[in-house]
């Protein structure tokens, strides 16, 4: 099993590269700006499952609960849109003018507190980054510092994630409630509801991807991505090797979730609203299946992962509504039994033999067979 | 019959006393004295369930001790968190081996290297000349220089418990804990390993818990013999083989 760290070092350049191709060549060639724009939503479940990999697939750490990072990235950079949508000139027939029309809705008659500093887009960056990085490092000590872990690590993020879920809709003078914030409309005048900004902002998720998928690469690479597997095999011997296991655990939880929260933020610029609905259990739940499916040791498989899963709930949900829960549910359970490596372990599984019938494909294509197509396969 | 022996007071390493651990009201270590010199090697015997590996984890912080304390090179052991009592130079073998199978032997060894334990140390930790050389030397030494790029999980078992003692070596540790470092060894593997014993007891004091009396003979300067928790003999193994305690409840007759 050397193929874990082997694979991704010799293989990895050459894969990101393909997928930079196909996110940024081939998807807006194939499809129309409507399927693009769903594929970039795909894509902002795509951190989430980066994330992931770094905190399940190599640290052992399995949070069901990332909705909350997505959705508190999310909803920072919702409530800088909405701050903004909600000018005193658009809001005029509100009984206060200038505050968000949900606050209006709700008797309030003063834009609370914790609201003002989101007026600035430094600001509201910083807090989608913090806020939810913040939230992680405190449960992470909590937790970690105490050595709960596994199931019950599990469970408490699924709680946390109900709790936030409860308190959004519950407190919806101050978040909109179970709708959520809606009608989000410019950023800095620039409306992201337009044509232009639809590919732009699809551009921009990609190039953000890609280069998560460098930094995770970075620290998968370096000595604590071999920790996060050593611990993830003998947890006793790390510590026992002079290390505060409880130290890399809570790094990796919190860069897991502040992946989590770009992936939000970027959701509600495209799909132009947030809701607690991307935050609670199911939601938390099927990005743990996204990267289950695509491979959890590999940072790639996961981003896959989320494209075929959340294309398939699209497709199916437009087809069979009914269904697609059982199917899903399904799909996770014969992941885990028969594929635990996901796709990627699939892959790397049957990689000699996709090897061979690429270059029977190849040979049979030119009468000599291309050299650096061949290379190029093993590189 | 002696129940402590008084230290020869520099030399002392490790100075354990009154060291008592209750599992509700069982007293696995009871009222415990044990002294180990600088660079010697000790070899803890008796039957199963006397409190030898409990004894073991009560040093590393593995177990907390309900009374007593344990001082090594003058610092108090018993309240520190496990991976600084590592970093004060005390290392242990489980009794299993305990080794990343996932990883390369290299790689093992490379992890057990003292550098770059802070979470931002290991994200910028480089592989120097200093780690190559220091983890080919420790190979050497350990007779697995020629499989570095292996992935641990297919060595043997013999290899693999080597391994793990190369593992502690990195580390450089003034005390070495080896709990049963034999057990499931052929023959030829034990005297390895008795090899390799003494030679890195050189510059370092070992407690090396064992069953073998044969493999005990040929490596202990001391031996002591633990009971119910206590320590029912100590000194060289043929005063302690001819102790007639210790025949009665352990070596048998």
């Amino acid at each position: 099993m050397k193929a874990v760290g082997g694979f991704l070092r010799k293989h990895d350049l050459a894969g990101i590269l393909v997928l930079a191709a196909i996110l940024l060549v081939v998807l807006p060639l194939m499809l129309d700006l409507f399927r693009l724009n769903l594929v970039g939503k795909y894509l902002t479940y795509a951190f989430v499952a980066v994330g992931l990999v770094l905190c399940w697939g190599y640290g052992g750490v399995l949070s069901l609960g990332q909705g909350v990072f997505f959705g508190l990235g999310g909803y920072c950079m919702a409530m800088f849109l909405k701050l903004e949508a909600s000018d005193p000139a658009s809001t005029k027939i509100q009984s206060t003018p200038g505050i968000p029309d949900f606050m209006d809705w709700n008797q309030l008659t003063a834009l609370p507190w914790f609201w003002q500093p989101f007026h600035s887009f430094t600001f509201t960056l910083l807090a989608m980054l913090l806020i939810p990085g913040l939230l992680a490092f405190v449960i992470g000590i909590a937790m970690f510092k105490r050595r709960v872990g596994g199931v019950y690590f599990a469970i408490i993020t699924q709680v946390i994630a109900a709790i936030l879920t409860i308190l959004i809709i519950g407190q919806q003078g101050y978040t909109g409630g179970v709708n959520g914030m809606t009608d989000l409309k410019t950023l800095h005048g620039w409306d992201i509801r337009s044509d232009s900004a639809r590919y732009l902002l699809y551009f921009l998720c990609c190039a953000l991807l890609i280069g998560g998928v460098f930094l995770a690469r970075y620290v998968l690479g370096s000595k604590l991505g071999k920790l996060l597997l050593a611990m993830r095999d003998k947890e006793e011997r790390v510590r026992f090797s002079g290390y505060d296991v409880a130290e890399f655990k809570v790094f990796v939880f919190t860069l897991a979730a502040m992946f989590s929260a770009v992936g939000g933020a970027l959701f509600t610029l495209q799909v132009g609203f947030m809701s607690p609905s991307f935050v609670g259990i199911v939601p938390s739940i099927e990005m743990v299946i996204f990267t289950a499916v695509g491979g959890r040791a590999s940072i790639l498989g996961a981003i896959y992962g989320s494209l075929l899963v959340n294309w398939a709930k699209t497709f199916f949900s437009e087809s069979f509504p009914q269904l697609w829960l059982l199917f899903m549910g399904g799909l996770f359970i014969a992941v885990v039994m028969f594929f635990p490596n996901g796709l990627a372990g699939v892959l790397e599984q049957h990689r000699v033999r996709i090897g061979e019938w690429w270059r029977k494909c190849a040979g049979r294509l030119r009468p000599t067979p291309a050299v650096p197509l061949q290379r190029e396969n093993h590189s | 019959m002696n129940m402590t022996v008084q230290p020869i007071s520099n030399q002392v390493v490790l100075h354990v006393e009154d060291l008592t651990v209750s599992f509700d009201g069982f007293k696995a270590v009871d009222k415990l004295n044990l002294y180990i010199d600088r660079n010697e090697l000790r070899v803890i015997i008796g039957p199963n369930g006397a409190g030898k590996t409990t004894l073991l984890d009560l040093i590393c912080g593995r177990t907390r001790a309900t009374d007593g304390l344990i001082r090594f090179k003058g610092r108090e052991l018993t309240k520190m968190p496990e991976h600084q009592i590592v970093r004060a130079g005390v290392g242990r073998k489980f009794q299993t081996p305990s080794i990343y199978e996932n990883l390369t032997v290299f790689e093992n060894l490379e992890i057990s290297y003292p550098g770059g334990r802070s979470v931002f140390g290991a994200l910028t930790f480089t592989r120097t000349r200093a780690v190559t050389d220091r983890v080919q030397q420790i190979a050497e030494q350990i007779l697995l220089a020629d499989r570095l790029q292996e992935c641990a999980e297919f060595l043997s078992h013999g290899q693999k418990q080597r391994l793990e003692i190369g593992m502690l070596l990195m580390q450089e540790p003034e005390l070495l804990m080896l709990d049963e470092p034999v057990a499931g060894m052929s023959v030829p593997e034990r005297r390895q390993t008795a090899e390799l014993l003494r030679q890195i007891c050189k510059g370092r004091s070992v407690i090396v818990i064992e069953h073998d009396m044969e493999f005990v003979r040929s490596i202990a300067h001391k031996v002591t013999v633990m009971h119910q928790g206590k320590v029912l003999a100590e000194g060289p193994m043929d005063q302690v083989q001819a102790d007639p305690h210790v025949i009665e409840v352990y070596l048998g007759h």
